[in-house]
């Protein structure tokens, strides 16, 4: 029987955390549910050496009026509900209302050398080290662009590691006009200042791009092209992201309208929140960029509107409009220098699950005939990473979505609530 | 039509069996085209499992798969084929299957296909991960696998390279007397071969298909836990059978170390949405003889739809009524096996030579009688 919820909300991050706190305070019966054993989603992911942020814990704290459903990801979807492993087997979740707050990965481009071990995502490196990875006195260049750059910088250097320097793709000129515009936003030039002060004595170069990554079987250092030429910085560690892109796979699998803004989809969605799928509601990152404030106001009016109260969420539009005119200043400020699409080359390998190269993609206009004829976006990460570099790079989107939304056991999709003891006996070799 | 570019041959759509049509006819020195919409072996060939098997209720289906089959030992060694020799276990729950499994051997063998019957204990050493309290079994070790969208490729690329053309995603709207008219206008002249699956109906009307979905799910990579493909000998009954759903336990160890899982079969689904229910009926099938299934990581599932015909044969010949029109289409779930001989019996019949079958059985004027 299915587990049932005026409110369903999936994914804890700061859009899921408020969401599910609008529609609790209704009295709503609410779920809230995360792959991830603690709630926090990414920008609020649990640190082992330091505290969380207030705004964190006082959104911690209100999960008590809500089902709080840790390490429950959602795999399909079934006629009764959300299909969802769990660690001990798996659930059937009814709503009344769902909201989807699934938030946004990396968007991770390919170079020359990227798929060395010691080359990692600057938000993976930042999430790995508040999870305790060790970086105590390793060597660190932080690149790509945004200010996720900053805070990921930042986490390194608490957690003991050398940062080498943050090489900002957006030029030096473009960054100044950033700045300036932070006047009238004075909570995000705060925020900006208390994080550069962390970084005392961390260089931040601008117009600066990591072309190309060296070492045999691990990173030994990296070639950044900036204003003043090309130079070497031997380093243990590259932690490189070129910001972030909308993670829309549940939302397709559920039916949502997508709308293509720039190079990647997001979910379309009315002023209340609404997505084209009657009871079914998006707020943050997968709307559209657009940041931790965005996050917040978005969530708490999705809660209001799922719950039934339009007003309460239509009170919040201001607020929120003004907050994403922010994270279009992001987006117009730190728009991708053309050089970087053209960084791999034909044997830089894009597809890392089946190693498939740029040029063997090459004469391919479409995903599904590329991934007949190459396996390229066959493998465990079901074309995420390969889908949004290739759609960047101005070649060709991932295309659909079908269960199982993530790799999942296949007693998951057989609908097995419970596991039976040997079904993790057989682990392969 | 003399405006029209003209052709020996024109070959409607690139799957599995246009492709091997379009190959054996360029081998032969006829000037061909083919007309393919979406990408090469998209269609029902890039959802198959790519199993190279002999099903032996059929005497005319046995033929066409025993002649084609020999015609796959030529792809042995080709990388894009990634042909695996694992062999085709069938596997028997009771003694009465295991009887029906020594009549079946024994029909396979009359063809000429090696398969000889194993005892309980022998299955258990083909297969430990097989659940207790089997029968035995039917082991055909010639057998094998491919992976069929890169073989139409590939032999889609061989026509190509004796100068076919291939009219890249064009659609064919008319067959008018002479050839055909494309989406974007153009005409073709010369004789039509029609080779276009569950779209047969479009072009053909007469000729009645019908799409029967099927669900296939695969797994992450868990090398050495199947060894060979693996069927029920039940499973004749679900694929031949008429019921308007079915599943059967059909497991297949790709070379990759992935496991893929089948299989299904429906009549009345025509969206190509995967179906929860549908896979929970056919997981459950497959647990119920490889228990060890039930932890292992699924990365994906897809659907396809077979092109099935009244009887179950496919239609190869002329086209009743026409002139130089001729079709290969309806082959169910044994495309990828009957393919090549499929081609060659469609040559030689559009050459006027007597084909290495007999092809009566195959005729397409059977249903329109």
């Amino acid at each position: 029987m299915a587990k049932r919820f005026d409110v369903l909300v999936v994914g804890a991050g700061p859009t899921g955390l408020a969401a599910a706190q609008a529609a609790a305070s209704h009295g709503a019966q609410v779920g809230l549910l995360d792959a991830q054993a603690r709630p926090g989603g990414q920008v609020w992911r649990h640190d082992v050496r330091h505290q969380a942020p207030r705004a964190a814990r006082e959104a911690f704290a209100t999960l008590d009026n809500v089902t709080w459903l840790a390490q429950h990801s959602v795999v399909a979807n079934e006629p009764q509900g959300l299909r969802v492993e769990t660690p001990g087997g798996s659930e059937l979740l009814g709503y009344n209302a769902l909201i989807l707050a699934t938030g946004a990965r990396e968007r991770l481009l390919p170079f020359p050398g990227w798929t060395l071990p010691g080359v990692c995502g600057a938000g993976g490196a930042q999430a790995l080290t508040k999870q305790g990875w060790p970086v105590a006195g390793k060597r660190v260049v932080v690149a790509g662009s945004g200010p996720l750059l900053l805070a990921a910088a930042a986490t390194l250097r608490a957690h003991g590691a050398r940062v080498l320097g943050i090489y900002e793709q957006a030029s030096a000129a473009t960054v100044r006009r950033f700045a300036s515009q932070l006047l009238h936003w004075p909570a995000r030039a705060a925020q900006a200042a208390a994080l550069r002060a962390r970084l005392a004595g961390v260089p931040y170069r601008c117009g600066s791009v990591v072309q190309r990554a060296h070492g045999e079987a691990q990173l030994q250092g990296v070639e950044v092209d900036g204003p003043r030429g090309t130079q070497r910085i031997d380093c243990d560690l590259l932690a490189v992201g070129y910001g972030l892109v909308p993670q829309v796979e549940l939302a397709a699998l559920l039916g949502c309208a997508l709308q293509q803004t720039g190079k990647h989809p997001r979910v379309r969605v009315d002023g209340l929140l609404r997505t084209s799928v009657p009871g079914i509601f998006a707020a943050g990152e997968i709307t559209g960029i657009g940041g931790l404030a965005v996050a917040r106001i978005e969530g708490t009016m999705a809660g209001h509107a799922a719950a039934g109260f339009d007003q309460e969420a239509h009170a919040l539009r201001a607020q929120r409009d003004k907050a994403r005119g922010f994270a279009a200043l992001l987006d117009t400020h730190f728009a991708l220098d053309p050089r970087i699409h053209r960084l791999a080359d034909a044997r830089t390998i894009v597809c890392r699950c089946e190693d498939i190269t740029l040029g063997e993609l090459d004469g391919f206009g479409d995903a599904r005939d590329a991934k007949l004829a190459t396996r390229c976006g066959m493998g465990a990460c079901q074309g995420r990473l390969c889908g949004s570099a290739l759609a960047e790079l101005g070649r060709f989107p991932r295309s659909g979505s079908r269960p199982p939304l993530f790799p999942a056991r296949l007693a998951t999709l057989a609908g097995h609530t419970s596991l039976s003891p040997s079904d993790d006996a057989y682990r392969g070799s | 039509m003399s405006a029209c570019a003209n052709y020996d041959l024109i070959v409607i759509g690139a799957g599995i069996v246009g492709a091997s049509c379009a190959d054996a006819a360029s081998a032969e020195g006829l000037r061909v085209a083919i007309i393919e919409p979406g990408p090469i072996g998209g269609g029902a060939t890039a959802a198959a499992m790519g199993h190279l098997v002999a099903m032996d209720d059929d005497p005319a289906e046995l033929a066409l798969a025993r002649y084609s089959l020999r015609h796959w030992e030529a792809f042995a060694e080709l990388e894009e084929a990634e042909f695996s020799r694992c062999g085709t276990l069938w596997v028997a729950r009771n003694e009465h299957e295991y009887q029906a499994a020594r009549t079946r051997s024994a029909r396979l063998a009359s063809a000429g296909i090696q398969a000889h019957l194993v005892d309980a204990a022998t299955l258990y050493e083909l297969e430990p991960a097989l659940r207790p309290d089997l029968a035995g079994g039917m082991l055909v070790p010639g057998e094998a696998v491919v992976y069929p969208p890169r073989v139409a490729r590939h032999l889609v690329q061989r026509a190509l390279a004796r100068s076919a053309t291939l009219y890249a995603g064009r659609r064919v709207v008319a067959l008018p007397t002479g050839g055909v008219r494309l989406d974007n206008d153009t005409c073709l002249s010369g004789p039509v071969l029609v080779a276009t699956g569950c779209a047969l109906p479009e072009l053909l009307p007469m000729l009645p298909m019908r799409a029967r979905k099927g669900h296939l799910v695969i797994t992450d990579r868990y090398p050495h836990l199947v060894h060979h493909q693996l069927l029920e000998l039940g499973y004749a009954d679900s694929a031949h059978g008429d019921a308007d759903s079915s599943v059967a336990f059909n497991v297949q160890p790709r070379p990759t170390g992935q496991i893929l899982i089948g299989s299904s079969r429906e009549f009345s689904a025509t969206d190509a949405e995967v179906s929860p229910a549908m896979v929970q009926r056919m997981l459950e099938r497959a647990f119920a003889f490889i228990p060890a299934l039930r932890g292992l990581q699924a990365l994906r599932s897809w659907t396809g739809f077979r092109p099935t015909t009244p009887d179950g044969r496919p239609y190869l010949g002329a086209v009743p009524g026409a002139r130089d029109q001729w079709v290969a289409a309806g082959h169910e779930g044994l495309g990828v096996t009957t393919a090549l001989g499929s081609a060659r019996l469609l040559v030689d019949l559009i050459l006027g030579r007597q084909p290495a079958i007999d092809p009566t059985p195959y005729a397409p004027s059977r249903v329109t009688a």
